[in-house]
């Protein structure tokens, strides 16, 4: 399945849209929807942290029914482009296919995934602020957020072959996404990469989705800060994406921030705080 | 090019003796073109009387576009007679939607529900297509050129540009101005007023030039700030908009349905006093139900 056949990307992608979102941002999109004046800022704050509601919102605007001159990258983009109340009712009818179950037949933590997830996206945002002038650190944001969406893709729709896979990774302590190739046939890189070109998404984000394990990509900046990222996530024990390995910066990546991971993480300084507003969010209900 | 007021009205239909000079309909517009090719804008409660002036010039074949699918800008179609006429032709133009996913053929099973309405789409007997637009993309009616310019309302409202023989006409539909949603001191308050100086851009490209400019001004400044959000401009707002796209004609439509005459044309005097007109800025109208003016 080193590439996926059209039947199949078209399952995938049908089933992402039955896909419920993460119990937080469900329970906060209700909650301010209840009130007729909600600060749009706020509903935006809250879909922009949930990787699911994201993707749903993304699509639609990306769609051929919009052919819209510029692709659209972020949620602040869309509310320009489709106004906030399109993008309050997008959010609210994602909200309405449920929530996010916690446990999953892989056994894969979503609790932990998207803590990751959240906390690769606010560093690589941090790393693009520091490092890359010029590139809109709201770009690296949702290209952190989105860098593992499939693997709650595999979780939800392969699981038998993605428990299999992450306990391989896990007893051979080898990366996810070679015990992936391995047990499945491709790695969430792909599946994530395909589902974004699927849905148009800016060619950045699908090209930072499918080489965030890669040596190299054409892009330099986002997908350097997304590969950071991650690594640096893992490596202080912020959530868990079922990867045991943390890689090194490939010489294409250390050449950009003129610098080395631990190198890196020196210059970052504190981030716990980015931490603990990720926990906040990603907790799950009843279950803190 | 021929440009008719059928509806003025923002809302609700407002008939009564306040309102007999401007007019109580809702929103619809009819164009002609030179060679007669009928484009109607919107199918609010004056299409009503449109569609009665049609009934000499069967078969017909009306393009309507919808700028957007609130009920004050389409709850005339079911009535638009010449829908229940074998050989006449109904096209009706518009945004996709994407809460419900669907076209614009929406808007008609809508309404058409039997509870709401006694006649079923399939017992109309004029050919009736559906068209759905997208932003950016024209599309040609005869002499015609039409381009949908996505703009700022809780739907997906276009406006629309209409080109034929040299002259030039934008309906906003319904409109406000983009404003940051941000607080000043707020992060995010930079990066967002970027796209939304991206956006007016490309809205000023898509109005550039235009000899008429028929805009949404529902609201008096006054009014403006207890209505932030709900997605209509004001007089000032037209008239800026008008300005800027160095229009020829700019009329302020949608208007409020408790505003008598008398109060509509008060405020409008204000406005007018506001800005006075210098050298090369638009005549700026209040669009009335009747009125016709040709380019």
């Amino acid at each position: 399945m080193t590439t996926m056949t059209p039947e199949l990307e078209r399952k995938l992608a049908l089933a992402v849209e039955k896909m419920p979102a993460f119990p937080k941002s469900v329970q906060k999109i209700l909650e301010l929807t209840r009130n007729l004046d909600v600060q749009p800022k706020d509903l935006v704050q809250v879909i922009e942290k949930d990787p699911v509601m994201t993707v749903k919102i993304l699509k639609v605007l990306n769609s051929a029914y919009f052919s819209l001159p510029n692709k659209i990258t972020s949620i602040n983009h869309s509310v320009v482009y489709l106004g906030f109340n399109t993008i309050k009712n997008l959010a609210l009818s994602v909200a309405a296919v449920g929530i996010m179950p916690k446990q999953n037949a892989a056994g894969f933590d979503i609790q932990q995934y998207l803590l990751h997830s959240l906390t690769t996206a606010s560093i690589a945002k941090q790393l693009c602020s520091q490092y890359a002038k010029g590139i809109d650190p709201t770009d690296c944001y949702i290209a952190g957020l989105l860098h593992d969406f499939g693997k709650v893709v595999f979780a939800q729709f392969l699981p038998g072959e993605f428990r299999n896979a992450m306990e391989k990774a896990q007893a051979d302590q080898i990366p996810l996404h070679e015990a992936e190739k391995l047990m499945i046939g491709a790695d969430h890189t792909v599946v994530g990469s395909m589902l974004a070109e699927k849905w148009q998404f800016p060619k950045q984000l699908v090209d930072s989705i499918r080489h965030h394990h890669s040596a190299e990509n054409d892009e330099t900046a986002i997908w350097s800060s997304v590969f950071a990222a991650n690594q640096i996530s893992k490596k202080l024990g912020f959530g868990n994406s079922g990867n045991p390995c943390i890689e090194a910066l490939p010489p294409a990546a250390e050449q950009f921030f003129k610098n080395d991971l631990d190198g890196i993480i020196a210059e970052l300084g504190d981030l716990s705080k980015i931490h603990e507003e990720s926990k906040l969010f990603s907790q799950m209900e009843g279950n803190p | 090019m021929k440009i008719r007021f059928w509806g003025v009205r923002g809302s609700i239909p407002s008939p009564g003796p306040n309102t007999l000079k401007y007019g109580g309909n809702t929103t619809c517009i009819e164009i002609r073109t030179d060679d007669n090719e009928l484009i109607i804008l919107d199918a609010g409660t004056g299409v009503f009387a449109l569609s009665q002036t049609l009934l000499r010039e069967m078969p017909v074949t009306a393009n309507v576009f919808i700028t957007h699918t609130h009920w004050d800008h389409i709850h005339g179609l079911p009535f638009f007679i010449p829908i229940f006429i074998p050989g006449n032709k109904l096209r009706l133009h518009g945004a996709f939607d994407p809460i419900s996913g669907r076209g614009i053929e929406h808007i008609m099973e809508v309404q058409l529900q039997y509870s709401y309405f006694p006649v079923r789409e399939a017992e109309m007997k004029a050919k009736i297509e559906y068209e759905t637009l997208m932003p950016e993309q024209s599309i040609q009616i005869g002499s015609a050129t039409i381009t949908p310019t996505l703009l700022n309302h809780p739907v997906i409202n276009f406006g629309y540009r209409v080109e034929s023989h040299g002259k030039s006409v934008f309906f906003t539909g319904d409109h406000e101005p983009h404003y940051n949603i941000y607080p000043p001191e707020d992060e995010s308050y930079a990066e967002y007023q970027s796209l939304i100086t991206e956006k007016e851009k490309s809205i000023l490209e898509a109005l550039q030039g235009v000899d008429v400019l028929i805009a949404d001004s529902s609201y008096t400044l006054e009014e403006y700030p207890s209505k932030k959000g709900w997605g209509h401009g004001t007089f000032d707002s037209t008239i800026e908009l008008g300005k800027k796209t160095g229009a020829k004609i700019v009329y302020c439509t949608h208007h409020e349905p408790t505003r008598s005459d008398e109060a509509l044309e008060k405020e409008f005097e204000k406005v007018l006093a506001r800005h006075p007109r210098i050298e090369g800025d638009p005549e700026y109208r209040l669009a009335r139900e009747g009125e016709e003016i040709i380019l």
